[in-house]
């Protein structure tokens, strides 16, 4: 160890001018969730006064009632949330599954059908949607949930799911399995009840990933949903957003709503998540 | 390759393993078939034709293309995107490049910070659009009441043509920043602490540091990092869709926009699908160049 320069100013000054640049962002950064909140409990007379007013006169907990009533929020919430469940299972089993197979079954072609699977990932949705709505029509399933909850599992989110799941179980030691099979256990006996604990991490990233990409999902409700009931909070708060112009208390009520959940699942799970997007984005 | 050959030999638990394998993939491989690939095939089929939503379509061969390269609309919605995607990446990757910087510092509190700017990516695309909207709103708008405070009369921002860009900009930045962020401060914990020891031996300065060892080492990420923003951009829809709808006067109006309105609007769905396709190559010379570089990366760190 060398020795330390000595505690100059300039090196306070420096943190000061840190934290100053720190707070200043951050507060870009939180004031819009601030005014959300603070909207959703102010009078529709009091939103366009000024001065504006952080904190409401009085905090009217109406606006979040009466939303119910201008849209079908609850459905809108239900269909969310069930939509999101059944996605994450989905692809938590699936991948899974396919990414174990493709770390350590060695078969034939696993590679060049690995390699086909990773360079689908940049097929911009955008250019099978088309198709997909005709695909879908044919089936009847327009208007329903199937494609809401079949794309994404199967789509580019599950191939994501394989590669994340891949790496994970590629970094498990083989004489775990090695054993077990000596004990004659079989492969599907292995991966769920050998692998899948270990891989508890590597589910847990891709649970969060997916559940966050698929409650934010927009395009694809845009294109597969016209009834309301059936619609999911982005659209439905889309939606509404054309419908009410300037009701901003009962948008930012509902905003509130939408977001509320996902923001406590990420302060609880913040570190998983985060490092979990710097891995996956690093390894890619 | 060598060493599936060999297990290939080993007898029934080999045949197992082709059995197995491919069982276990089957369902993905099967569902990606369905609703990747085969779409894929449909959508470059119908981009040669007249596609319309309902009745027989036509094969026209590159029609739908020479029409597009003909159309004023898509140049200008072209533009639009071009406009969107160079206001918006480096604005957002030297910002998470300096976030990521001072987060790396060890401070106390300093995961407080981390968190608030990494709350918006965890927020709905949607949500932090109709936020924004309302802060951008003319009279009712947080942004222009505080203008009002210092005695500016703030502007009608989203039904402006010169201003509505550069808020939907500045909304996308902050909203995805801190993704960037995260990527740039796990790419500076792996730069070894050896070479930082190095330089300060050698006498170099904070800004040479910087320059001649840190950028350097995380070049790959910022790559990386830049591709992804410049992809993602290519393809922004849901906060125009809720911030301007495109307008005004197609100010805003970007790519994805117009293949949405073209395909679920005006149901001219061959058309539509030539201009997915122009954005599928775009994005396809792009994440190709992409491979080439880190290739080469590669390449050379192994020298």
């Amino acid at each position: 160890m060398k020795a330390t320069s000595p505690p100059s100013l300039r090196k306070s000054l420096g943190n000061i001018g840190t934290y100053a640049a720190l707070v200043l962002v951050s507060l870009v950064m939180l004031v819009p969730f601030l005014w959300m909140i603070s909207t959703s409990f102010k009078e529709p007379q009091d939103i366009f006064k000024y001065p504006p007013r952080f904190i409401p006169k009085s905090f009217n907990f109406h606006n979040y009632v009466e939303v119910f009533d201008r849209i079908p929020f609850g459905s809108f919430y239900v269909n969310s949330v069930y939509i999101a469940f059944v996605v994450v299972i989905g692809t938590a089993f699936f991948a899974s599954l396919a990414g174990y197979s493709f770390a350590r079954i060695p078969f034939a072609g696993r590679n060049i059908v690995f390699l086909i699977l990773l360079s689908a990932m940049m097929i911009p949705h955008e250019v099978t949607a088309i198709p997909m709505f005709l695909f879908m029509r044919e089936l009847g399933w327009i208007d329903t949930h199937w494609p809401l909850v079949l794309l994404p599992i199967f789509g580019a989110g599950g191939v994501f799911g394989i590669f994340v799941m891949r790496q994970f179980f590629i970094s498990i030691p083989k004489e775990l399995e090695e054993a077990a099979m000596i004990d004659g256990c079989s492969r599907f006996r292995i991966y769920g009840q050998i692998m899948l604990p270990i891989a508890k991490p590597g589910i847990a990233t891709l649970t969060i990933f997916t559940f966050v990409t698929n409650w934010n999902e927009f395009f694809d409700p845009l294109i597969f949903i016209n009834t309301r009931s059936l619609m999911t909070l982005p659209l439905g708060l889309s939606l509404f957003t054309d419908e009410v112009g300037t009701a901003w208390h009962y948008l930012m009520s509902a905003t509130v709503m939408a977001t509320v959940p996902l923001l406590i699942v990420f302060f609880f799970a913040q570190r998983q998540f985060i490092e979990g997007v710097a891995m996956t984005g690093l390894k890619e | 390759m060598k060493g599936d050959k060999k297990r290939r030999n080993k007898g029934p638990l080999a045949r197992e393993a082709q059995i197995t394998g491919w069982l276990f993939i089957s369902p993905m491989v099967l569902g990606f078939t369905l609703l990747l690939l085969f779409p894929m095939g449909l959508a470059l089929y119908m981009s040669l034709t007249d596609w319309p939503l309902l009745g027989e379509h036509h094969f026209t061969g590159l029609d739908n293309y020479r029409g597009i390269l003909a159309d004023d609309l898509f140049w200008k919605v072209f533009g639009n995107t071009a406009y969107f995607t160079v206001g918006l990446v480096p604005l957002n990757i030297i910002l998470a490049l300096l976030l990521a910087l001072l987060l790396s510092k060890k401070l106390p509190g300093i995961g407080l910070f981390r968190t608030a700017i990494f709350v918006p990516v965890m927020t709905s695309l949607i949500v932090w659009a109709i936020v924004w909207k309302y802060m951008f709103a003319t009279d009712s708008g947080l942004i222009n009441q505080m203008l009002q405070l210092i005695g500016i009369k703030g502007p009608a921002w989203l039904y402006d043509t010169k201003l509505a860009m550069p808020a939907v900009i500045v909304t996308s930045v902050l909203k995805n920043v801190g993704l960037n962020m995260v990527l740039f401060i796990a790419a500076l914990q792996q730069v070894p602490r050896s070479l930082y020891e190095a330089a300060e031996l050698d006498g170099a300065g904070k800004t040479r540091t910087f320059f001649n060892v840190t950028l350097p080492m995380i070049t790959p990420t910022v790559f990386l990092t830049v591709v992804m923003t410049v992809i993602g951009s290519l393809k922004v829809f849901g906060q125009i869709y809720v911030m301007t709808q495109g307008g005004p006067s197609e100010s805003t109006k970007v790519l994805v926009y117009y293949i949405w309105e073209k395909a679920f609007k005006l149901y001219d769905l061959g058309y539509a699908s030539s201009a997915a396709f122009v954005l599928f190559f775009v994005v396809l010379a792009l994440t190709l160049v992409q491979w080439q570089l880190r290739k080469r990366w590669v390449f050379n760190e192994s020298d």
